[in-house]
């Protein structure tokens, strides 16, 4: 693998994490508990589609065929996306999409924390805008989390439901494979167990301060980084790539 | 070789006359978006930054700058959209802090947005400069603001979040 390939399976498992999770966030406008996290939640997928253009975008460049975003995002297949299994998780609740988000958003504000000293200049200008609205998302989900764990015997009870459906998916975050090994070596990544660490430590406060527990179990799932997706993945494609599928090439 | 009929303050002066699409009471110059402008022998070549990822109005100001130059018959144009420096509610101008307030939009309060804008329990009024402000919610209209209610004159306003 060269470094340039390297860097291209990069950016589509961060494009991908970005998109993936927009696409969760979007289903929540005109669905959310109250207005103002209608517009909560659909500007935070408006971050993270922004955030995707702009990595699927730079994969584009990488892949040299004249790839645009819209071609990444549009025309691959389910076997080709990359992105952890946890972003395509469909939200069984409120306190769900609340709890996933606390973990992925406290993830990516490590993580692009750490990518702003990135080697690679386009990674680094990336992660310094991402990392400004990951803490923004991270505070926002952090404090609902809070607020529901710490709340009403029921909103504990389904706050620990999430939080114990979704734990078997955390670990897949930090796993480390060749890209990204050959990539930090070079400076280009970020080093992942100092970041698990930080996402460790930070997620065990929250918890404490929400009244909800941590399972015990070992058991971790794990595949997205191989295009090995849950089915939920070939259900969001299948609506988000429709009008593409249907009428390749359409604008307006 | 194209010579622009223009020097660089001058097409500044020109661009600094669009307003956000968002927010028309502030232009794209005093909003920090508009970095600089490149003339050479290539032509003129305007440097972009956007406030947000996902801000669906860099479209919108790109059209606006390639409209505005056309007209002024300055070619060959191009916007060049640049991520680095990351924009900063730092880049506002003092003038365009007024005009928010004015308009009925608290400006940033924080000098930066890295620490501790979170927790924003001074932000003033802008119709009536009371500090018994709370806020309603976190997210706003666009990207760039949220939502907070004066206890003092009763308003609902939005607040420009630090960034």
């Amino acid at each position: 693998m060269t470094e340039q390939q390297a860097l291209y399976n990069y950016c589509i498992h961060l494009g991908d994490n970005a998109l993936i999770q927009s696409y969760r966030l979007s289903e929540w406008c005109s669905n959310a508990p109250i207005l103002e996290e209608d517009l909560a939640l659909t500007n935070m997928a408006l971050d993270m589609t922004g955030r995707a253009q702009l990595l699927l975008q730079y994969a584009g460049t990488l892949a040299g065929k004249g790839l645009t975003s819209d071609d990444l995002a549009y025309r691959r297949n389910e076997p080709e996306y990359r992105n952890d299994l946890i972003t395509e998780l469909p939200d069984a609740d409120f306190a769900f999409a609340m709890v996933k988000q606390m973990f992925v958003s406290t993830f990516e504000y490590f993580l692009y924390s750490a990518l702003k000293a990135s080697t690679d200049s386009n990674i680094a200008s990336i992660a310094a805008k991402s990392v400004k609205e990951a803490q923004y998302h991270m505070a926002h989900t952090t404090d609902w989390v809070v607020r529901l764990g710490d709340g009403t015997d029921e909103s504990n009870r389904r706050a620990q439901e999430a939080v114990d459906a979704l734990w078997p998916y955390t670990a897949e975050l930090f796993e480390t494979d060749d890209t990204e090994a050959m990539l930090t070596a070079k400076g280009i990544a970020a080093e992942l167990p100092l970041i698990h660490t930080r996402w460790q430590n930070y997620i065990t406060g929250t918890m404490l301060a929400a009244r909800l527990e941590l399972p015990a179990n070992a058991y971790h799932h794990t595949g997205g980084r191989k295009g090995i997706h849950t089915e939920y993945l070939g259900h969001i494609l299948t609506e988000m790539q429709y009008l593409q599928r249907a009428y390749p090439d359409a604008t307006w | 070789m194209v010579t622009i009929a223009m020097t660089r303050p001058q097409v500044i002066d020109l661009l600094s006359t669009i307003p956000d699409p968002e927010i028309p009471v502030v232009n794209i110059s005093e909003m920090g978006m508009l970095r600089d402008v490149i003339i050479s022998e290539a032509g003129c070549e305007v440097i972009l930054t956007p406030t947000y990822t996902g801000c669906p109005a860099m479209g919108q100001i790109e059209d606006d700058i390639l409209t505005l130059l056309k007209r002024e018959h300055i070619a060959p144009a191009k916007v060049t959209t640049v991520l680095d420096p990351a924009w900063t509610t730092d880049w506002m101008s003092d003038e365009a802090r007024e005009k928010l307030r004015k308009y009925g939009i608290a400006p940033p309060v924080h000098s930066s947005c890295n620490h501790g804008c979170f927790t924003s329990n001074d932000i003033r009024c802008p119709h009536c400069n009371s500090i018994q402000t709370s806020m309603v919610s976190r997210f706003g209209s666009t990207a760039c603001k949220s939502l907070y209610k004066c206890s003092s004159c009763l308003e609902p306003f939005e607040y420009f979040k630090c960034h």
